[in-house]
Order: C-alpha cells, then structure tokens, then sequence
C-alpha cells in the first residue's frame, strides 16, 4: 500500500488508497461519508438490503486504525444514513464502535443526513472543525474559496466524487479524490455509498480552475486531471 | 375436414379465401374445449386462427364479460392485432367488445375494465402480472374461456416467460375450465412449448397443430468486391453492394447485429446514397417516438429501407417488405429463419433474404446456416428452470391479490412449466426473502412486508407495500442510461451510462444516425450538437452481441474439416483453409487443435473451439488462470465465437494441461465470485426481486443518495452471507442459465485425450481473425489496476513528465502496456472525418 502525499494550505496530508486521508502532524484520520445503518433505512423503506454494511463499513475502518493509529479520527459528516440511525446499530456494531474508539478523540461533524450529535457514541460533534490553516466541513463552501485560499485549506465530503479512466478496455470507475491547491474533497467511505461524477457541475463547480482527480486502487492511487468547469454559457452553440 | 359456421363462412368466401386446414384444426380443438399450440410459419394466418374459436362461440354464445384474453410479448403487436380483429368483427356485425391494456393504457380506462371487462381483452405479460396482483382479479377473470399466447417461442425459456408461466399457473386456478392456445413460429423443438402452455406443465395436455412447409426461402449469400476482410464484424465492406440490392428492391430491411453495427452501416449507406433514398434507422436505443415514427413511415410504404436490429425482429406486419438484408452472420437458424420471415409475410410466396457476411469466418458460418435452412434444421436451446427472482415477484403479487397458503401456492406454482422442478427449500426461502430479506442475522423483523395469521395465511402488510410491489413489476431491467439530449433541441435517444463517463467535452461519437459533438454532462442527460471534429466513437451496449449457437458451430466446424464441402464457399476461403491445411491443420471435427507461436515478443496460444463467443469468454479466464499457476505468465486473451486467443510473456508448453476438465472446479469458483457477468446477474436479479428500485425509463434520476449501487451490494452479500437466497439465485443463472458453461464442459469432455498442438514459428492463416478482433479481456485478478496504471502513464508520456505526481507512484506492470494492433485494421476506421450526407439527410430521417 502506497499512500501519497499532497500539500494544502501548507500542510502536508496523506491520501490513504482506502478512500481516507491522514495528517501526520496532527496524527488525525479524517473519513467521509460512512453512512452507517444504511441497510437498514432502506429496510424501512421497502428494501431489504443485506444487514451487514456497518459491519463491513467498521471493519474497513478498523484496518485502517491500525494501519495510521490516530490520536484522532474527524468523521465528515453523514457518518449515518439518517438521523435515527445510531438508534439502530445493532448491539455488536454497537460495541465494536466503543472498542475502537478507546483513546482516539473522536470529532462527528455534522452532516445533512445526520443533523443532530449521534446519541449513546463517544466523541465530541460540531457543524465544523478548524485545525491550524485547515478547516473540516461536511460539504464545500464554494462562497468561501477566496478566503480559504488566503487562510488555508478546506477538507469535506459530501458529495462521494467518482471518476472514470479511459483505459484501452473501456472506461473503469472508481471513487475518488478531488483536489486543487486549496481544497480536498474525500471519496465517501462507506459500504454502501455509490457516487456522484467528478465532471457533475456540482462537484466540478468547486474547482473552476481545474482539480486533480486522484482514482481508489487496492494498492495505490491513480491520478488524472480535470479540466476547468465547463461554462455552458460561453462554449455552448446556437440551437439547430 | 370441417366447415366454417355463418356468418364466418361467408366473410371468408367475401374475401375470397379458404379457411386454412390449420385454422379448423384450432377451431375443431376450441370447440373440444382442448388447449392447442400452433406452430406455423410466418404468414401463415397464425393469429386469426388463433381467434376464431373465440369468435365463433362470441358469435353463437353473445354474453358480457371477459371471455377471451390475448398475450403479445410486444405493446405495440397488441394494439395492431385489436385493430385487426376489430375489422372482421365489425364487418361480420358482430357485437364483440376488444380492447388493450398496456402499460400505456390510461389510468380511468384500466379501472373501468376492472370493473366491467370486454370480451377481448389484448396485454402484455407484464400488464396481466398487475392486473392479477388486483384484489378484483377473482372476478375479472372468473368467467374467461380462452387465453392466446402469441409469439410463445419468444417469451418461453426468458424472464418475462417465467413471469408469464406463474400468471398462467394463477389462471388456472382462477379460471380452471379456460383452455389455452399457443402461437408459435417454427421450432426445432416444440414439447417445450406445449409444457409451458399446458395447465398442468406436462406437454401432453396440449394438442400440436403443426404447419409444414410454405414456400421455402430463397436465401444467398453476397461477398464484399475486391479483398475480402480478414476480421471485423460490422460489415461496411459490402455497403456498396447493400445499397444497388435497396435500390433493385421495393422496401428492404436490413437487419445487422447490434446497435452499434445499425449506427456505422446506417452512416455508410448514407454516404453512399445518391438517390437520397428515404433510408431510416431503428434500434431499441432510440426514443419510442422515433422508433414509432419508424415504424409508421414503413407501414405507410414511405420508407425504402430500414437498418434494425433485433428490434424489428418479432412485431407487426409490415406486408410490402420484399427484401431482407442480414448483415453480419447471422449466429442461429431459427433467428435467421425468423428474420428472413419478415419479408413477404405470405406463406404462399417465398421469403426472399441475402446474407452479407462481414469477414471470412462468416462466410463458413453463413454457408452452414444456408446448409441448415436448405435441409430445414433448426437450432434451440433446452427449456432452463425458471428464475427465482421473478418468482419473489409473483410470490408478493399474490399476496397483494389475496392472503394464501404457502402449501397451495407451492403446488399452483409447480404446475409453470418452468418451476416443475422447483424444490420446496427454495420456494421457502423465496418466500422469507419477500417477507423480510431472509437474513441469518434476523434484524428486520419490525419492517417485515407479509404477516401469517392464526390459520397460517399469508398476508400483506399494508397497501405501501403493493404500491412499491406495482412500480417495481415486471421483468425487463434496464442498464444505466443516459439520455441524449441536442443542445437546445430534443432528446435523441439513450446509451450507457458508462459510455459517455468515457467521454471528454469535444469527443464526438455517432448516434441515432448522425456524428455528434459531447458538451456537457447535465445530471440526467448528455448535452451534444451535431457535427464534430475527429474520429467518432461508437456507443456499445453490453451483451448486445448474440453468440453463435451450439448447434450452427458444429455445422461451422463440418464444414472446415471436410474439403469437399469447401465448394460451397467462395475462392478466396478456399484458399485461406488450403493455406491453413499447409501451415498448421484444419481444426478437427471432434478433438480440439490448439497452435502456439512467438509473434511481437510474446506467444501467442489460439484454440479453435467453436463453442460462441460467452463460453470462449469464461473458458479465457481459466485457462489464463492455470497458465499463470503454470509460470507462463499470461498477459491477456480475446474470445471471439470461434476461438480462443491467449497471449503470454513465457512460451506455454504441455498445452493440454490447460484444457483438462478440472478446470471447471477450483478455477470455476474462484472466477465465478470475481466474474463482471456474475454482477451483471445479480444486479438484474436484486432488481426483479425487488431489492433495488427499477429503472424508469423516462423518469428523473432520482438524487444520489436514493439509488443504491448494485456492485456494493453484492461484495457485501458475498463476504457475509455468501448462502443467501439471492447469491443463489445468481450462481444458478449464470452457471445453469447461460450455457456457457455447460458448452465449456462438453468441450472440454469431446476434446480430452485428442487435444492436437502444433508449435508452429509464426501466425497460421486461421489465427489471423482473431488477432485483429476487438475487445480484448485481460487478465482478472488486479487487472483493471493495472490497467489503470497504464492509463495513467500513456497521460505521463503524452505531457512530457509534467505530471510530476506520477513519479510517486508505482512503476507500470510490465507487459500489459504491449498492444497487439497487428496484421490490419477493422474497416471502419478508414471512414472519412465529416460527413455531410448526414447533415443532409431529411430531418425526419436523420433523427429516425
């Protein structure tokens, strides 16, 4: 496993393969979008998915802690699926999740699918987290660009960015990265989170100069370019 | 020999006509209260035979109520066929009320036929699922006399037969005095059919009423001028020739092998065409509209020809069509029978139909299905058991109707054809899985969709719960689509998500007919403008390629092994199996030759199996599997349907170690849990089951975190509850469903003990198509990161080491990078940057 490395807001920060990013200054984990107990709000809804994606979604975790052993893991926000979800975890995952997070401080920020503090769980929660020039936030602020170009850097989720590369046996897509000089936006984490284009205006609106796209590997990471947000306005033709 | 009764008789003799002997063969067997299927070619007055016994006892026994239900795999051959009837039935002053009910049928019209049906009721497979689903469907069908299968090959041995299967099984017990009728084209096996028809699901309650002959079909085979193509399969070569043949005829439809095929062929005839003749373009990707306007344009004789693909394979009656085109070979009998059938849809007169193949293992496969028409054999594949998907669905439908007893649906289920053999274990598991997932960790009790009461009855929760199972009715799952929409102007058509995630702002592609430029990706839609610079792409659709049936490989096979037959062939493959008989050896009949050469650094490893394109596909991964256990270090391979190509960095000796039967255990496994077709199945199964949301065709995507990605499922499934019912269900289909895998093991099975290798020091003339196919697999197993790897440095070459990021990296897996563009490229790639023809085409067809 090969993690690499990218600079934001002056900070040297680790992109992790699993989809994660580290800060080894800070030994801070930071994970986006775990969306646990998504199974079971699909359950509710009609569809009986497997039951077991908070399971696989802490044992990824798991790995994890003790591949970097944090001192801290900042969770980005929709770490559940809604905002009963913590009420659901099943007494082993519930468990699991205690175990795990002895002697890590454990920071939720809050998400929009999970607005409130998750209830009976260790840590602390917050609409935002701000760390030297860094600042940690469920979704990107795009008003706030400017300044967090002149402050530092912005780190968020939100919106699990997926990419697909041209590869000579058709295109294969994978979660991924998105990041320019001053903001990072991490692929969702969870077992159950598909994704949303990088090239989707949503995301690509983000980056108007261009970003660089980094693609999961179970090894490493595979990087690409994206171009700037395409302008429809300006390039677009005449109908007819 | 009977009579027509009045006013029947005189209708008939008004017009004309006699009745045919199979017509009273029908009504002989209606008026016995006897199920019948009819198997008859094309033209053959099938579907009014089909009808008159209804209308006969209509007309003696006028009463009100649903007396006769008609099911038409298509919406569209629905409509026409009520229209059909609707015209003797008022000419004879009848006073029979017909009407459809498809899904297009509006909401006000749907209940007012719950509660007051017409005589004839015309549906799709589809509609009758929900319309059973309905509390009232005791009722509706209570009194009904007759059901009509039209089209039974074309739905038997499917889903959506399944799905019918079930429904019938539910009509018998609604309505046990009703009989059955089957509409059927020529098959090579019709039991099958009569047990899908029959209400007990045994052949035998179902009497056969078969028409032989008409006139059989003038077939020929036409060859590109000059140089015949080595490889490729679209068939552009022979464009020229294609278009004099549409211009000597009065409409033609040619048909060609997928969409992407229709698109290229359908540019190059109109690049050719000088005459401006109204040529148009139909395929299942393009808009309902479109395809309408199609259809209607040829209905009303405006058309002069139109490229289709299996889109115009079943459906109505074209009548004036005096020509059919098959492009590309045509890879089974009783398709191209089928096709060929779509010209002059008069039994009397014979079909007339040319073969084009695209490059010289065609020409073999079209020669040996001439062969087969000629001595009209037909191919077929045996009934496969039906899917437990589609059983989830009718299990909950049922429930929606009214409470059962799992014991009675058990057994009513058992009388479908298709679930005769249906073990009691997974009928149960079915069950739980429709009630609440079927998990072993049981923690969706509370959300549970069925209940059982005191008496052991099983109900439905609440009316959600058949609202959701109403949406998500139906068999047909569509792959992700986008659609394409003109800048500004309308939507064109959909193609696969994928395609265009692989596209960049300015890359043209062609679709619907016409080159055009990607802008920007919408959310629900592709943004293009029409024209564009460069090399266009062309949209490929998975699993649009039919492979070669078993039946015609053996045919293809006779027919290299055996000289005196090569008369049949033209000069130049001649020539080519002489040049191979010299180089190497023909493959033969029944064991299996296998040639190994060095060419362009690596070795090349070709066995000439002839078992389709899918098995070849499945039998690739093993065998590279065991070449990379061997030390040979494989690198990649190609399946087309007539070999097998590998190539590897290490010379592969003791080659038939590779093709010992064990193969298909350990290796099989193994492939099976990583296989992309294993996650296709599932994928189609989780959404029939229900466990995912269909896809709408038309409908907004919904937002992101509503859809819920099939792939993700399935890995978790696998990892923790790899006994599921719904893993089950997917291993069953894609090992005993698709033959694939039974071909490989019959192979397999023919060849051991009489592999022949022959090392030979460069490519022999057999081994040639296959190095310039495309679409080339690699090797699984940490593939596609390599792959990635390699996309990624061929971006670093080309920016001249500016992505400085790439040297953090990993270095590139060696070897993959190696591409093997030998011998000659595919024919289209040598079509011209712009092309104004299309710009010039008339609007109506250049969006067709």
């Amino acid at each position: 496993m090969s993690a690499a490395p990218i600079h934001l807001g002056g900070e040297r920060l680790m992109l992790d393969p699993a989809g994660v990013l580290h800060w080894p200054a800070r030994r801070t984990l930071v994970v986006a979008d775990l969306h646990l107990e998504k199974g079971s709000a699909f359950a509710a809804a009609g569809r009986f998915l497997p039951p077991y994606d908070t399971r696989e979604t802490l044992s990824r975790l798991a790995l994890l802690l003790r591949r970097w052993k944090p001192a801290r893991i900042i969770a980005l926000g929709d770490s559940f699926h809604d905002r009963h979800g913590a009420s659901r975890l099943p007494p082993a995952e519930l468990e699991a999740l205690h175990r795990m997070l002895v002697g890590i401080e454990m920071l939720w920020v809050l998400g929009n699918h999970d607005p409130e503090p998750p209830e009976g769980l260790p840590g602390m929660a917050a609409e935002e987290v701000r760390d030297g020039p860094l600042v940690f936030r469920h979704q990107a602020r795009p008003a706030a660009s400017r300044f967090a170009m002149a402050a530092g850097g912005e780190v968020s989720g939100h919106f699990h960015p997926k990419a697909t590369m041209a590869t000579r046996a058709g295109g294969i897509t994978r979660p991924c990265f998105v990041a320019d000089g001053r903001r990072l936006v991490l692929p969702a984490f969870g077992a159950y989170t598909g994704g949303l284009d990088a090239r989707d205006p949503a995301i690509a609106g983000l980056f108007p100069r261009g970003a660089r796209l980094f693609l999961l590997g179970r090894e490493r990471l595979f990087s690409m370019n994206a171009g700037p947000a395409p302008q429809p306005a300006l390039t677009g033709t005449a109908p007819g | 020999m009977g009579t027509l009764p009045e006013p029947f008789a005189a209708w008939f003799a008004g017009r004309g006509w006699t009745p045919r002997p199979h017509q009273l063969a029908l009504l002989r067997a209606g008026q016995a209260g006897e199920s019948a299927l009819l198997v008859a070619p094309t033209g053959g007055g099938k579907t009014l035979a089909g009808f008159l016994p209804s209308l006969v006892d209509l007309a003696r026994h006028p009463r009100p109520g649903l007396h006769t239900l008609y099911i038409s795999p298509l919406k569209a051959l629905a409509v026409d066929i009520a229209r059909n009837l609707m015209a003797p039935v008022e000419e004879m002053g009848l006073s029979i009320r017909i009407e459809t009910r498809t899904g297009d049928t509006p909401q006000n019209r749907r209940a007012r036929q719950r509660a007051d049906p017409p005589n004839i009721l015309l549906t799709t497979p589809e509609s009758l699922a929900l319309l059973l689903s309905q509390p009232e469907a005791g009722e509706v069908f209570a009194g009904l006399g007759a059901v009509i299968v039209d089209e039974i090959h074309a739905l038997a041995g499917t889903k959506r037969g399944d799905q019918l299967a079930l429904a019938l099984a539910r009509l018998g017990r609604l309505a046990p005095g009703a009989r059955r009728v089957g509409l059927s084209a020529t098959v090579a096996h019709p039991e099958p059919l009569r047990a899908f028809l029959s209400p007990s699901g045994e052949a035998e309650g179902v009497r056969l009423v078969q028409v032989r002959g008409g006139a059989p079909p003038e077939l020929s085979i036409t060859l590109p001028e000059g140089r015949l193509p080595w490889g490729g399969h679209m068939g552009l070569a022979s464009m020229p020739e294609v278009y004099r043949r549409i211009q000597a005829a009065r409409v033609t439809i040619v048909f060609v092998n997928t969409r992407a095929q229709s698109e290229l062929c359908f540019q190059a005839l109109w690049r050719l065409n000088e005459d401006n003749l109204s040529i148009a373009l139909h395929h299942g990707s393009l808009t309902v509209e479109q395809r309408r306007k199609v259809e209607a344009a040829m209905a009303a004789g405006k058309l002069r020809a139109v490229v289709a693909t299996a889109s115009l394979d079943l459906g109505i009656d074209w009548g004036d069509v005096d020509q059919v085109i098959q492009v590309g070979a045509p890879k089974g009998v009783a398709r191209l029978l089928q096709r060929v059938g779509r010209a002059n849809h008069r039994m009397d007169e014979p079909s007339r139909a040319v073969l084009v193949p695209a490059n010289r293992f065609e020409v073999i496969e079209c020669t040996a299905a001439l062969e087969a028409v000629r001595h009209e054999e037909l191919d077929g594949d045996a009934p496969r058991p039906g899917g437990l998907d589609v059983l989830a669905q009718h299990i909950l439908a049922m429930a929606c109707h009214a409470p059962f007893h799992p014991d009675d649906l058990y057994e009513e289920v058992r009388r479908a054809a298709p679930y005769a053999a249906l073990t009691r274990r997974d009928f149960d598991d079915v069950l739980g899985f429709v009630e609440n997932g079927g998990y072993a960790l049981r923690v969706y009790e509370r959300f549970r969709k069925l209940f059982r009461d005191a008496e052991g009855l099983v109900h439905v929760r609440d009316q959600h719960v058949a609202r959701q199972l109403r949406m998500n009715l139906g068999t047909i799952v569509e792959t992700p689509l986008l659609k394409v929409r003109l800048r500004g102007g309308p939507v064109l058509g959909e193609v696969e998500e994928w395609f265009i995630s692989t596209l960049v702002a300015g890359d043209c592609f062609i679709f619907a007919g016409q080159t055009l430029r990607f802008e920007v990706l919408d959310g629900v839609s592709a943004v293009v403008s029409r024209g564009g610079e460069g090399e266009p792409r062309v949209p490929a659709y998975a699993g649009s390629r039919m492979p070669l049936s078993t039946w015609l490989a053996a045919r293809v096979r006779e027919i290299i092994n055996d000289p005196r037959k090569w008369r049949l062939l033209p000069v130049a493959v001649q020539d080519w199996l002489k040049l191979q008989r010299r180089q190497s050896m023909l493959p033969p009949k029944d064991g299996l030759l296998i040639e190994t050469f060095p060419r362009g650094g690596r070795w090349f490893l070709v066995a000439y199996c002839f078992e389709g394109r899918l098995a070849h596909q499945t039998l690739g991964m093993l065998v590279t599997k065991r070449m990379e256990r061997a030390g040979f270090g494989p690198l990649g391979y190609l399946a087309t349907d007539y070999v097998l190509a590998t190539w590897s960095a290490f010379e592969p000796t003791e080659v038939e170690h590779l093709f010992e039967e064990d193969i298909l255990g350990e290796e099989l496994e193994e492939w099976m849990a990583e296989s992309s077709m294993l996650r296709r199945t599932f994928r189609n199964i989780a959404t029939i089951a229900g466990l995912l949301e269909k896809n709408h065709p038309g409908q907004e995507k919904r937002p992101r975190q509503m859809t819920m990605n099939a792939d993700l499922i399935y890995d978790v499934l696998r990892k923790h509850e790899p006994d599921h019912i719904l893993m089950r269900a997917t291993r069953q289909e894609a090992a005993g469903g698709l033959t694939d895998v039974a071909r490989i093991g019959l192979l397999l099975a023919r060849a051991r003990g009489r592999i022949i290798h022959r090392s030979l020091n460069r490519v022999s003339p057999l081994a040639v198509p296959a190095l310039i196919e495309e679409g080339r697999e690699w090797v699984a197993g940490g593939a596609e990161d390599a792959l990635l790897a390699e996309a990624e440095a061929l971006v670093g070459e080309v920016t001249g080491g500016a992505e400085l990021f790439s040297g953090l990296l990993a270095e590139v897996t060696e070897g993959i990078a190696i591409r093997p563009r030998d011998v000659d490229k595919p024919r289209h790639r040598e079509r011209p940057r712009r092309n104004r023809f299309i710009r010039n085409a008339p609007k109506s067809l250049g969006q067709a």
